[in-house]
């Protein structure tokens, strides 16, 4: 019997590469379905009505949502390769809590980031400093959150880093200087086929953030 | 090979509740430690650096943070009653409906009953639309987890006895059995089941913590 995999995502989106990798570290075929968030499909407001958001993993018909929770589902379903989540509970209990901690502070912070200007904007730069400084510190020597595999917490950060350059440059400050051996985690995770095929260009979506900003009236 | 559990918690907590229904539920032997919030211990703050609160599940001497991280933490390590499904598509919509209840309900909820003047009328709205969603999805069920109590059902004990005596003290009224009656129904089998029952706190400390914690929340607000 084939499997039907969709995906309902949105090309810049952070979390949405994150089902993008999950997806290619387990070569898995599916259909890729691009939306457009400022006009809703039917099929969006239908398989997704909590939220209304991408990504959405549609799996024979059954839909997925919720990234952390879809790249969970993927792990536990296509379970004969490329394990994401490590098997040991207790470390899979530490990869969950690390995942939960970006999504609790990335995505707040990358959104203030273009919003705002001035002392708040600077604010903002240093949250996210400091949220990037952690996470440098949790994954330390080793070459990736994982260990030495990739896994859960890389894919549940490695979308942001194609976010890095319009954080960098509308808050003018260097993440590398800040976080070296973060941004060379990251270039490590970038060599990887599965993340290099799903991440969005960095200056692409810089161009689409000035656009937002131009139209929002908030250059 | 002695096991060490140990849980850092605190009475007036539904995060802390809700693993202590857990570990009960597994028959899991474990050491309690009541925290006192305002003055967090050493211990604690070296447990969980990172947000410095409770709960926290210590076992052998590893610790585990976040309610939700916690919870499935308890149900992989030690058998017994399940509180995940089995399935991967069910496991799936459990994780997400625990997700809406902690990251929508929640703070909603709070801002429904506790803030004042336009804000809170916004947040009655969005709080009327997100018990709609909670009360459509206990259609055809007596728990969230079915027959019994699962995830989502432990997940929801806010709304299953905490935010009644929140309701209690401001007058506000989030729900009842016309506009939710499904919602309505699960709230007084939530809080009969046996295993909820022994180990919610007592209601007179929930009472008195709260209308302490609003009158210092009224005056900032």
């Amino acid at each position: 019997m084939a499997d039907e995999v969709i995906l309902l995502d949105a090309w810049n989106s952070a979390f949405g590469m994150r089902v993008r990798v999950a997806l290619a570290e387990k070569g898995i075929k599916y259909e890729y379905k691009e939306q457009d968030l400022g006009n809703k499909s039917p099929l969006l407001l239908k398989m997704n009505p909590i939220h209304k958001k991408v990504p959405v993993l549609i799996h024979n018909g059954k839909p997925i949502c919720e990234s952390a929770i879809i790249v969970q589902y993927i792990d536990e379903v296509w379970n004969d390769k490329a394990p994401l989540l490590p098997s040991d509970p207790y470390e899979k209990a530490q990869a969950r809590f690390w995942v939960d901690y970006i999504d609790k502070k990335m995505y707040d912070v990358g959104r203030r980031v273009w919003s705002s200007k001035g002392e708040e904007l600077e604010a903002v730069k240093k949250e996210i400093i400091q949220h990037l400084k952690l996470l440098e510190g949790e994954l330390g020597d080793k070459p990736y959150f994982g260990g030495e595999t990739f896994g859960f917490v890389d894919i549940g950060l490695i979308g942001f880093y194609s976010w890095f350059y319009t954080y960098e440059t509308l808050g003018n400050f260097s993440i590398e200087a800040e976080c070296p051996k973060l941004i060379a985690w990251a270039k490590r995770c970038m060599e990887k086929e599965s993340v290099s095929k799903s991440l969005a260009d960095p200056h692409k979506v810089y161009e689409f953030i000035k656009g937002i900003k131009k139209m929002l009236g908030l250059e | 090979m002695a096991e060490e559990v140990k849980l850092f918690g605190a009475l007036e907590s539904p995060f802390s509740c809700r693993v202590v229904i857990a570990l009960k539920m597994k028959g899991v032997q474990y050491e309690y430690i009541e925290e006192d919030l305002p003055h967090k211990s050493p211990l604690l703050l070296k447990y969980n650096p990172v947000h410095k609160k409770i709960p926290v599940l210590l076992h052998n001497g590893k610790p585990i943070c976040e309610s939700l991280v916690i919870l499935e933490y308890i149900d992989e390590t030690w058998k017994g009653t399940p509180i995940f499904p089995q399935d991967p598509s069910d496991r799936a919509t459990a994780r997400f409906w625990a997700q809406f209840l902690e990251q929508k309900c929640l703070p909603t909820l709070w801002k429904a009953c506790c803030w004042k003047g336009e804000g809170q009328e916004k947040a009655k709205e969005e709080a009327y639309e997100l018990m709609k969603m909670l009360d459509n999805e206990l259609e055809g069920k007596r728990f969230f987890g079915g027959d019994t109590i699962g995830l989502v059902d432990i997940v929801g004990n806010f709304i299953g006895f905490w935010y009644g005596i929140v309701q209690e003290i401001t007058g506000v009224e989030l729900w009842t059995k016309e506009k939710f009656p499904r919602l309505c129904e699960w709230i007084d089998e939530f809080v009969k089941c046996t295993i909820v029952k022994e180990n919610l706190p007592p209601r007179e400390k929930l009472l008195a913590y709260f209308r302490t914690r609003l009158r210092g929340a009224a005056a900032s607000k």
